[in-house]
This record gives structure tokens, C-alpha cells and sequence, in this order.
């Protein structure tokens, strides 16, 4: 079913569902949506299933005529949406008629908004996942970005017969100063003690390098005990690279597979989605955190996720 | 300084949903034989909870859920596997691939560069690249690059100080004692002495890439003319 012509498709805006798992070792990173809570829970406000694949608005939100008439969700960054120029809420179900258009103000907080159409965004699945990785051009829409003129489809589904709204203390809020939970590792030993307490008590500043393959941080020199150079090995989203310059570099979900820059430590997965929502000339801070004080983290996680769609406000279809 | 190839692997962990199996920080073939072995040695062992393994040229990488297995318990396990591959010390043989490059010229805008690098004439250098049967160490950098190795001394050369804004699909460079072949266009620092018409990945394909780690790739000298007929690989 066609529910949205791109009139402007905004600074970058991808089709992403949670990723593209099970081939990193052929060198294709995972992708996904950089704040996966937000895409997991615009997802559940619609009756998705929380992988369905749905819209990464980046900063500068697109302009889509409604080609039928549609139920759909935002979440994420605040980006003040619009339907025919009227304010329209986030985190909860929404409705749109044909012809109407959604539009989007200023990101006022946060850097990525996300939008799920009820049935989810009907794009082949390139390697299991539908999320655009667009160096390696693959998923999405020819593996790319939106342009002008693109038409999103979805896939037929039922009409919900209630609408749902997110209870505030679910609501992530973003200021521009963030603070992630880190598990020191795996090369850690390369670092001098200094340098690991400066890196853990100092703010990092992201710098103008900060897209879906990761960011550049600023901030205090992290000092290596000797060389700063190692023989290529395993990446994965969250893990900080120090190369010799000792300006960190916090990898995201689009970074390439390898690299040869030892990693002081990696961001628990948890406080990832979090950390998707920076821009540059935010504020980062790094609290390390035991392997064990991470899985009890990492386990409460997955557990608000599996209640999430049960604490939903449900009240009658008024729409 | 440390040793390079470490006495016995290292359980590193990598944050909450990964634990880095590292042999050493060398490009060796042991090291890259013990990390194959093991990789071959875990996905035959089913262990509930390990999800995906990425193997480099240093380490093995096991990505699990902490929800299915414990960090503790799957360290235990696999250092299990890893005492009888002590014992075995065996490894499956990978696949061989020939790959048809035609070098040089307009295919191959560094040839030029390595043959005098080297004081070599370009003949040569085909002649020594084309020679030698390469081990696949890894693939990384973009979907389906392997990290071919290990180039023989004299024609071994430095990567480009300005690293190309786009390289051609099929490229095969040289980067130090490292070859490889780009799958797709991309942007790269590596010495490119030719270009093949083998395609390296096909997201529609289930593996996606041509080759895998342990493999082994010997290139072939084919003609302009061949290669504009686009051969296909073994």
C-alpha cells in the first residue's frame, strides 16, 4: 500500500529497522536505527512488531504528502511535526488522510526522530534487514537515502481499533550533555592509568565528525603506554577507538567491521540508543561500569522492552 | 616491548554482548590458523547463546547474549574447545580461488609506481604478485574486501599519501605486505596494480562473499580483451 510521496526528503533520511545481524565477519556492518528504543517504540504505538522497518529523520525532517489514509507514530528527537501546518504530538498513534502532508520544524532536541507506519515499511530485505546502509548501498530504497519523488510503501495490516500514547516516564528526554555506561576493554592495557581515569572523569566533545559510522571525540588526550597502532581486528557499534592523535572515537552502527585502533572500552549496549541521539558539539561522559553491573543492566533493559508494549496508554480509536 | 603472538590466547571482554579471543598483534599465518581453527572448532560446537563470530587477522570475535549464557560460562566453554585444537592442531583446508586480474594500464594506475619503487620492471611485479598463493586473513573495511596476505618483500609498497577519493569496483591494490580486491567502489590508500571482473559480493547470494577467512586466492594475468569478456571464477 503506498502511504507517503516524498516531497522533501530532509538532510537524511533512511529507512532503518533494528538491523542487519549475522555478517560482520564478510565485512557488512549491522545498521539498524542509531536509537533503537525510539524505533522499537514508535513501532509498539502502531501494533507493529518492534523490528518492523520505519523512517530515521535526521536534524532536518522531511516533507511527505499522505497518499491514503494512515495511522503512524514519532518518536525520538523533538522535532515539532506537523500535519497541513498544524502541531501534532510524538509518542503516541496518530492518524493521517490522504492528501494531508506531515512536515517537521527545527530538531530542538536530539538529532534523530523516528516514524512507523502501521504495517511497517515495505522494502525488500537485502541479507535479512530492511535498514539502509548507504556506503555499501544496500536496503532501503536502492540502498540510499529518500529523495524527492520516492514513494514509501507498507504492507497491509489491520487498523488499530485503540490508539496508544507512551507514559511520560517512558519518554527519553535529550539535553546536550550525555553520560553512557562503559565497560573498560578490550585493550585497555595498551592505555596508561592516567589516561584511563582522564578518559573516565573527562567530558568529550563530538566534533563535526559524527554520522551513522561513528564520532569523533574532543577532550582531554587519552596517552597510549607505547604504540597506538594495532594489527586490524573485530568492531562493533559502541566501542571507543583511541588512535595516536589520543582523541577518542565512539564507533555507531554503519562503522566498518574492522579497525586498527585499540579500543579503551565500549559503551554498554543498554546506553547505545542514547548516545544515537548526539550531535556535534554535544557533551559525552564515560562512567565505567563492572561486566557484571553491565549484564544486570543489560537485563533490565530487555525486560522494559518486553513490558514496553503493555505500559502504553490505551484509550478508545478517536481518530 | 611485548610479544607479538601471544604464549596463550587472551579472554578479553568486549563489551556486554561480545567476548575478543586475541592471539596476537601480528600478521602470522600460525596466529591466522589458530584463529580459523577455533572458529571452525565453535560454530561446530552449537553453543546456545554465541551469535555470530568474526574472525581477524589477530582475534576471534564471539558475539553473544548475555541472557542465554554467562560471560564466565561461555569463557569456560570455549577454552574448552581451545585445549583440544592444542591437541589436534589441525585445521580445515579453505577453499581455493584463482582470481583473473589484468594489470597495469588504465586498470592498474600504481603498477608504474610499485615497479620503480622497487626498480623493478612492471613485468616483474605482475610476475611476483601473480606467483604466490595468498591466505585470506580477513574481510572487513567494506562488504566483502579481503585482507589478502602475505605479499612477497620485493614488491611490498606503502599506501598512497592521499588516499584516493574513488576507487574502481574489482581494484586489486597493494598496501604494505597486505593485498586486496575491492568489491565495490570506495575510497582507498592502497597501490592498485590491476582489476579483475570476478564480482566479490552479491548481497543477493547467501554467503554474500566470494570468498571467507582461511581461504586461499593465487591471481591470474588475463588480457584487456579477457577481460571485457568477464570471466568467471572457479
Amino acid at each position: 500500500m503506498k502511504v507517503f510521496n516524498v516531497l522533501k526528503p530532509g538532510f537524511l533520511t533512511t529507512i532503518q529497522d533494528l538491523g542487519r545481524y549475522g555478517f560482520l565477519k564478510y565485512g557488512v556492518p549491522i545498521s539498524g536505527a542509531m536509537d533503537s528504543f525510539s524505533l522499537t517504540a514508535a513501532n509498539l504505538l502502531v501494533g507493529n512488531s518492534p523490528n518492523d522497518a520505519g523512517l530515521e529523520i535526521t536534524l532536518i525532517g522531511p516533507e511527505l504528502q499522505a497518499l491514503s489514509s494512515i495511522q503512524f507514530a514519532m518518536t525520538g528527537g523533538v522535532t515539532s511535526p506537523k500535519i497541513n501546518g498544524k502541531d501534532v504530538p510524538m509518542w503516541q498513534t496518530l492518524r493521517i488522510r490522504e492528501d494531508e502532508i506531515l512536515s517537521f520544524g527545527k530538531m530542538e532536541s536530539g538529532c534523530r526522530a523516528y516514524l512507523a507506519v502501521k504495517g511497517g515499511i515495505n522494502v525488500p530485505l537485502v541479507l535479512g534487514s530492511r535498514s539502509t546502509y548507504f556506503r555499501g548501498r544496500l536496503g532501503g530504497i536502492d540502498g540510499r537515502q529518500l529523495k524527492t519523488g520516492d514513494i514509501i510503501e507498507v504492507f497491509e495490516a489491520q487498523p488499530l481499533k485503540f490508539e496508544y500514547r507512551m507514559p511520560e516516564e517512558f519518554v527519553p528526554h535529550f539535553t546536550n550533555h550525555f553520560k553512557a555506561h562503559v565497560v573498560l576493554g578490550p585493550q585497555v592495557d595498551m592505555f596508561t592509568e592516567e589516561a584511563v581515569a582522564t578518559f573516565l572523569h573527562s567530558p568529550y566533545k563530538v566534533t563535526l565528525e559524527a554520522d551513522r559510522m561513528g564520532y569523533r571525540l574532543e577532550g582531554s588526550i587519552i596517552e597510549h603506554r607505547g604504540k597506538a597502532d594495532i594489527v586490524s581486528d573485530a568492531l562493533l557499534p559502541g566501542a571507543i577507538q583511541v588512535p595516536q592523535s589520543g582523541k577518542p572515537i565512539l564507533i555507531m552502527r554503519d562503522a566498518q567491521t574492522t579497525g586498527g585502533y585499540p579500543k579503551i572500552a565500549v559503551v554498554i549496549s543498554p546506553d547505545l540508543s542514547m548516545l544515537g541521539q548526539a550531535k556535534p558539539n554535544d557533551i559525552m561522559e564515560f562512567h565505567g561500569v563492572t561486566l557484571e553491573q553491565a549484564h544486570r543492566k543489560l537485563r533490565e533493559y530487555c525486560k522494559l522492552l518486553q513490558n514496553l508494549d503493555s505500559m502504553l496508554v490505551r484509550s478508545p480509536n478517536s481518530l | 616491548m611485548k610479544p607479538e603472538s601471544h604464549a596463550s590466547a587472551r579472554y578479553l571482554s568486549f563489551g556486554d554482548t561480545a567476548l575478543l579471543i586475541e592471539f596476537g598483534d601480528v600478521i602470522s599465518l600460525e596466529v591466522s590458523r589458530k584463529v580459523i581453527a577455533l572458529n571452525e572448532a565453535i560454530i561446530n560446537a552449537k553453543i546456545q547463546g554465541v551469535e555470530e563470530l568474526v574472525p581477524t587477522y589477530r582475534s576471534l570475535l564471539v558475539r553473544y547474549d548475555a541472557l542465554k549464557i554467562g560471560y564466565n560460562q561461555l569463557v569456560f566453554r570455549i577454552k574448552g574447545i581451545e585445549m583440544t585444537l592444542k591437541d589436534i592442531r589441525m585445521e580445515k583446508v579453505g577453499r581455493k580461488f584463482t582470481i583473473p586480474v589484468v594489470y597495469g594500464g588504465e586498470y592498474g594506475p600504481d603498477l608504474g609506481y610499485v615497479a620503480q619503487f622497487h626498480g623493478l620492471s612492471e613485468e616483474q611485479v605482475v610476475k611476483i604478485h601473480s606467483e604466490r598463493e595468498y591466505r585470506v586473513y580477513m574481510l572487513g573495511f567494506v562488504a566483502g574486501f579481503p585482507y589478502l596476505g602475505e605479499v612477497a618483500d620485493e614488491i611490498a609498497t606503502p599506501r598512497l599519501e592521499t588516499p584516493r577519493l574513488k576507487v574502481p569496483s574489482g581494484s586489486v591494490g597493494i598496501a604494505e605486505r597486505q593485498t586486496g580486491i575491492y568489491p565495490c567502489e570506495a575510497p582507498g590508500g592502497w597501490r592498485i596494480i590491476g582489476r579483475t571482473p570476478i564480482k566479490l559480493f552479491n548481497p543477493l547470494q547467501q554467503p554474500p562473499a566470494l570468498l571467507a577467512s582461511g581461504d586461499t586466492v593465487k591471481f591470474k594475468p588475463i588480457s584487456e580483451k579477457e577481460f571485457k569478456n568477464g570471466i568467471t571464477a572457479k
